[in-house]
Order: C-alpha cells, then sequence, then structure tokens
C-alpha cells in the first residue's frame, strides 16, 4: 500500500519523474512543452518560498477573494437529518462564486512574474473560466477561455460573466464538446504558443507543475477551516468527516490539505464522484468505478478509458464534474486509504439541492450538490459527536436553468 | 544489422535528395482505405508513417484530428493496425513503417506487449509523442533491443544541453519539430530559420539522420529540401477529407498529393 509521509506537503510527495506513489502523474508532454514546463516549475519553485510573494498572495486572498470565507453550521438540515452535526465551509462567498479564484489569482501573479502578458485556460462549468477572466482583468493580462460547446450552452451565465470581463471564450467543438476537450484544446494551443502566453490548468490536473500550482492556492480553504474549527470547537473535533465533490479535485485537495497529518480515524475525507443519470451507464466516477491507469492530459491517473487506451465519455448533470479522469493526488489519497470515494448520481445532487437550499440559506450547484447528497446519505447514521463539514464550494446561479428544469423551482 | 530505416535514408542520399515521409492515420477513413493509400503511395515514399488514432490528441491540430476521430469512429482498433502493417509489408518488405501515437495506447497494450506486436507486424520505428526524453528512457531501451527504432523528437525550445543528451540516445533517425506547433500548423517560421536550427542538430551529430516535420505542405517543401527527410501529415489528412466531402475516392486524392510533394524535391 502506498504511504503518505508526515509533514511534508502532499503535493512534493512525488519522485524524481513527478510521479506521486511511483505511478500517479508525472510529465507526459510533447517535446515543445518540456522548456515552458521546465521554466514555470523553476519560477514555481522560488516563488512558493519567496516572501513578498507569499504576502502578495495573502493580500489578494484578504482584500480581493474575501478570505476568510464563512464556516456555519447548518442547524435545520443537522435537525432534519438527525444525525451528526452538519457544517459547511461556505466557500462559495468567495468573490466570483467559487473556490476556482485562488488557483485563477495564484497564476495571474505568476503569469505577471513571468513577465508574460498573456494568460489562457480551460474550463467546464465556467467558473474556472470565469475566475481567470477576472484575475486577467484586475491584473492587465489578456485571456482566452477554452469551453466545450456544449458547457457554452448549459452554464451561459458564467459565460456571460467572462465576456464581460473583457476575455475571449473559444468554443471547443471535438469529442463530447466537454471538459476534457477543453483541456486539450487549451494544451494544444499552449503548444503552440508557450513562448508568449502562459496557461493556467483550471484543476489539480494535467503536467504536474499545474497539479502543484493549483492545489498551493486552493489550500487556502483548509488553512482557514482549521482556524475556524479551533474557534468553534476550541480544537478539531474527535470525530470529523470532510465531505468535497471531485471532478479535478481542486476544491478537494484545497479542503484537505491541512487536515493531511491526522489520522483518518479523526479526520476522514470523503470525495464525491459523480455518478452521472441514474439509469445511465456513463458517469464520471473513475475512484469509484474502478477505472484502470493511463495517461491524459500529460498524467498517469485512474481515467476511464476503453482497452486499447482510449479515453471513454462521461455523462453529467454537473459540468465542472464530467470530467473522465481525476487528479494524481486523488489517485495517491485513494491508494494511500488517506481518503474514501464515492459517487452521486444527477437525481441524488438534484434531490440534496432541493433539500439543502429549503431547509438552508444556502443554494450550492450542482458540483457541491453532490457532496450534500453523500452528506445526506450518511449523517443519519452517525450520532451527534460526528462533525461533518461539506465544502459548499460553488455557487448555484450558474445552474438556474438546469435545476429549475429538473426541479421546477430555484432558489 | 542496417536497419531498413538507415538503408532508407542512404539511397536518398545516394539519389541526392531528402526522404520523403507520409503520415497518415490508421484506418482513416477505413482498414481497408487505409491500406490502400499505404500501397498506392508506398512507390513515391522512402518511409510511411502510420499514425495510431487517439481521441485527446494534446498535440495534433483539426487536420490529423479529424482523421483519428473519423478512424475510431469507423471502429479501428490497435489490433487491427498491426494487421494493416502486416498487410502493408507483405509485398513492401523493406519499405520503412513507423507507428506514431500517443503513449496511452501503448501502456494499454503494455509496453512489452506493444513491442512484441510491432515486431511480429514488422514495425520498423515508433514515435510517442508525449514520451519525452529522459522520461523514454526505458521505453527506448527496451525498443533498441527488438531493432525498433525508437525516434526522439526535437523542438525549437529544446536547448542546445538538452539537445545533446537527447542525441546521444537517439537510434537512426531524429525528428525536428519545424515550429511551436500543433501539426497542420501555417509554418509561421521562414524555411531560413528552420535550415539554421537544422544545422545546429546536423552540428553536433552529422551522421544522424535529421527529419523536419510539422507545417509542410506543397507549398514549402522544396524551400526545405536541404533536410536529411520531411514529414508531410495534416496535408495528406486533408486530402482524405477534401476527397471525403467531395464524395471522390481518397486513394487517389492523397496519391495526387504525394505525387506534387515527390516532384518538389527531386
Ligand atoms: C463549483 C465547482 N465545484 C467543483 C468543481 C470541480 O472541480 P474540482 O474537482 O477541481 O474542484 C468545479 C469545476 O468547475 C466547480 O465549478
Amino acid at each position: 500500500m502506498l504511504k503518505i509521509k508526515k509533514k511534508i506537503p502532499l503535493i512534493d510527495q512525488h519522485d524524481k519523474h513527478y510521479l506521486y506513489g511511483g505511478k500517479f502523474g508525472g510529465n507526459f508532454i510533447p517535446e515543445t512543452l518540456k522548456k515552458p514546463v521546465e521554466d514555470l516549475t523553476k519560477l514555481f519553485a522560488k516563488l512558493r518560498y519567496d516572501k513578498k510573494f507569499i504576502q502578495e498572495r495573502d493580500f489578494y486572498f484578504k482584500n480581493y477573494v474575501g478570505a476568510p470565507t464563512p464556516f456555519v453550521k447548518l442547524n435545520h438540515l443537522t435537525n432534519h437529518l438527525g444525525g451528526a452535526q452538519i457544517y459547511a465551509k461556505v466557500v462559495s462567498e468567495a468573490n466570483g462564486g467559487a473556490h476556482k479564484i485562488y488557483n485563477a489569482v495564484v497564476h495571474a501573479l505568476i503569469c505577471k512574474r513571468a513577465g508574460k502578458k498573456y494568460i489562457v485556460g480551460d474550463t467546464g462549468a465556467g467558473y474556472a473560466g470565469k475566475m481567470l477572466s477576472m484575475a486577467a482583468k484586475k491584473f492587465g493580462l489578456k485571456c482566452k477561455i477554452f469551453m466545450g460547446a456544449k458547457d457554452i450552452i448549459r452554464q451561459k451565465p458564467n459565460c456571460d460573466s467572462i465576456r464581460k470581463n473583457g476575455a475571449e471564450i473559444i468554443p471547443v467543438y471535438s469529442g463530447s464538446q466537454t471538459l476534457v476537450d477543453a483541456v486539450s484544446e487549451c494544451m494544444r494551443y499552449w503548444v503552440s504558443n508557450c513562448d508568449t502566453t502562459h496557461m493556467a490548468v483550471g484543476s489539480t490536473v494535467g503536467p504536474n507543475i499545474f497539479i502543484k500550482i493549483c492545489a498551493w492556492s486552493t489550500a487556502q480553504i483548509s488553512r482557514e477551516l482549521i482556524i475556524q474549527m479551533n474557534k468553534e470547537f476550541g480544537q478539531i473535533p474527535k470525530k470529523l468527516k470532510l465531505i468535497n465533490c471531485v471532478g479535478g479535485g481542486s476544491s478537494a485537495a484545497g479542503f484537505w490539505n491541512e487536515f493531511m497529518d491526522y489520522n483518518k480515524q479523526q479526520v476522514e475525507f470523503v470525495g464525491v464522484e459523480a455518478g452521472g443519470p441514474k439509469k445511465s451507464k456513463l458517469h464520471a466516477a473513475p475512484l469509484t468505478n474502478s477505472s484502470k491507469i493511463g495517461i491524459l492530459h500529460g498524467a498517469a491517473q485512474y481515467v476511464i478509458q476503453d482497452k486499447d487506451g482510449q479515453i471513454g465519455e462521461t455523462s453529467s448533470i454537473s459540468a465542472g464534474l464530467d470530467y473522465p479522469g481525476i487528479s494524481p493526488l486523488h489517485c495517491f489519497l485513494k491508494d494511500a486509504k488517506r481518503a474514501r470515494y464515492t459517487s452521486a448520481t444527477d437525481e441524488e445532487a438534484l434531490q440534496a439541492y432541493k433539500l439543502v437550499s429549503k431547509l438552508e440559506n444556502l443554494s450550492p450547484s450542482l458540483e457541491p450538490s453532490h457532496a450534500f447528497a453523500e452528506a445526506i446519505k450518511i449523517a443519519p447514521k452517525l450520532n451527534k459527536n460526528t462533525i461533518i463539514c461539506v465544502n459548499s464550494c460553488g455557487d448555484a446561479k450558474k445552474d438556474r436553468a438546469i435545476i429549475k428544469k429538473r426541479l421546477g423551482f430555484f432558489k | 544489422m542496417k536497419s531498413n530505416i538507415r538503408i532508407a535514408f542512404e539511397k536518398c542520399q545516394n539519389e541526392k535528395r531528402p526522404a520523403l515521409l507520409t503520415y497518415t492515420v490508421a484506418g482513416d477513413n477505413t482498414k481497408k482505405k487505409s491500406l490502400e493509400i499505404l500501397n498506392a503511395i508506398a512507390p513515391f515514399v522512402d518511409i510511411v508513417e502510420v499514425g495510431i488514432p487517439h481521441n485527446t490528441p494534446v498535440a495534433d491540430g483539426g487536420q490529423i484530428q479529424s482523421s483519428a476521430y473519423r478512424a475510431i469512429k469507423n471502429g479501428i482498433k490497435i489490433k487491427d493496425i498491426f494487421q494493416i502493417v502486416k498487410q502493408f509489408k507483405k509485398n513492401k518488405n523493406t519499405k520503412p513503417v513507423i507507428l506514431m501515437g500517443y503513449y496511452n495506447n501503448i501502456y494499454q497494450q503494455g509496453e512489452n506487449t506493444f513491442l512484441r506486436e510491432c515486431k511480429k507486424s514488422g514495425v520498423d520505428g515508433l514515435i510517442v509523442v508525449d514520451l519525452p526524453w529522459p522520461e523514454n528512457k526505458v521505453f527506448s531501451t527496451k525498443c533498441k533491443k527488438q531493432s525498433i527504432n525508437f525516434i526522439q523528437l526535437l523542438s525549437p525550445t529544446t536547448s542546445a544541453t538538452r539537445m545533446r543528451k537527447i542525441l546521444k540516445d537517439s537510434h537512426d533517425m531524429v525528428y525536428y519539430i519545424s515550429m511551436l506547433s500543433t501539426t497542420g500548423g501555417k509554418l509561421k517560421v521562414s524555411p531560413k530559420i528552420i535550415l539554421k536550427n537544422y544545422s545546429k542538430i546536423k552540428k553536433i551529430i552529422p551522421k544522424q539522420n535529421v527529419v523536419i516535420g510539422f507545417g509542410i505542405t506543397e507549398k514549402t517543401i522544396g524551400s526545405l529540401k536541404k533536410a536529411d527527410g520531411l514529414v508531410v501529415g495534416s496535408a495528406l489528412c486533408k486530402a482524405i477529407s477534401s476527397s471525403l466531402e467531395q464524395r471522390k475516392n481518397p486513394v487517389q486524392g492523397v496519391l495526387n498529393v504525394v505525387k506534387k510533394l515527390k516532384a518538389k524535391i527531386i
């Protein structure tokens, strides 16, 4: 079994080939990208320990992102389910409405340090794109966002924001026209423009350096949470479950990061993948359904694919989770048994949205609704000494049309 | 023993012309047609590259993507690709065949199984787009042991020190990517600059066969004929696409382009 080392940041637990646990991640990239990836790797290795850079990051996290995001008890939901006490880390209160803002701000700052004026990124739910367009505007960078044609239609509110921020959306028509195709197209664009352009991958996926930058950025979530929990409980609870949806895995990686060294009997990590439509065989849950290891977007990971190595099609009501792969970090956490992964179907996520939005002053997007679905499933079976905290990492405004159509109402 | 690839280059050197390398995707638009294409163009071509279609290609432009998606949609499997090579080699056994693709399609077969199949069907070389040096060290050594050429790629972003190290691990041929681009991009760098970079490689390793690829079409091939070899891919994939659009036979469409390319470099 793979082992996680204590007191070493998770992102640094790779070997000299950038593989976690000797098998996940790496840099499976075309020769042309070797140098830009190396340059970025060196730059980030320096910046992450540079006091001025960290000050700058913290300044923007506080004054621009709005740190800390609230940590609240969901009293009505807790009483309704009658088991564990349920809390939420309301990351959707961050500027822009989701956790994608952390990665976007850090990439924009790095882009400036690298002396580049152009920044490009991929997006599925549109949040990574929206946040990158915000950060680009704030820091005076020209921005292009790659997005699957299907996602452009189903996540229109975020597309409107991207355009309003002055960024260009490049629609991707190949393959399933979703996130997987957007990431491919963005990488292809970078191959052709890496001399002038900085690339920001929207989640903890891609060549190793992008996984590192992203998880390092979202770690802000758990840095805040530890302080908030100590304040609320006087300590880290004796029985704590941190539940997070996983698409690429950036939100979960950030939500769990600072809790990594706690014993898993005390702090359990639960990742919830997209199970897709109830009656469909298509899903976006490579960890839950034991997919095989393959190479996707420059990294080895568990990925939905056929015997020949063609990447498989996925389906999910949630554009942000609709991705056949998963971060090498989560593959590592799974094989080290540090985290447990499960999935929720489209229908379960919708029902979770319904219940949470009815009972609480909260309107989680379809991605975190998957996490709430798992909380709703397990809370009644647990006693009140158990604390469940769900990362409510996105706001549902972008999903208004989908939710209205499926549930007949929108909060 | 000299490899077919080396022999092919020597022949071209004797004829004082660059080698013509073609790239077409296995199974585009069907298994049968792609074999017919190879058979038809072989007399005019020195080395044939056969693309293993992949559905998330991170380094291919629109033309090759279209070919790959078409081939996959029409049901091509890895085992069919080896059959295509085997059939092709039946009557053209010395014409070198290089398979070009992405690592996941090899990784899923298992490196050893994949190489065994290569050997059985007569594959002469491999280009793996997303397995750069030094990540490819283990696999390229395995290839060498099986007398299969592992073809290292170099690009305008490759530093001089890195280039030296890569060339040290190269076999009978290396591939210079002409510009920062996916396949099928417009040639955005002047042939003069491309040839200057090409000369830098030749200076380090004069005896090595260096081919140039990416952005080469009927229009540009003539200006690069000083190179040891020139690879044309997207222009051929495009010929297949437009033949199909016009309901014409893609074999003839590709053959026409190949003949024109050849005429420009002899
Ligand atoms: C609100 C929200 N949550 C979750 C995700 C999934 O991504 P990740 O797993 O990287 O957090 C997305 C992606 O777009 C998102 O917008």
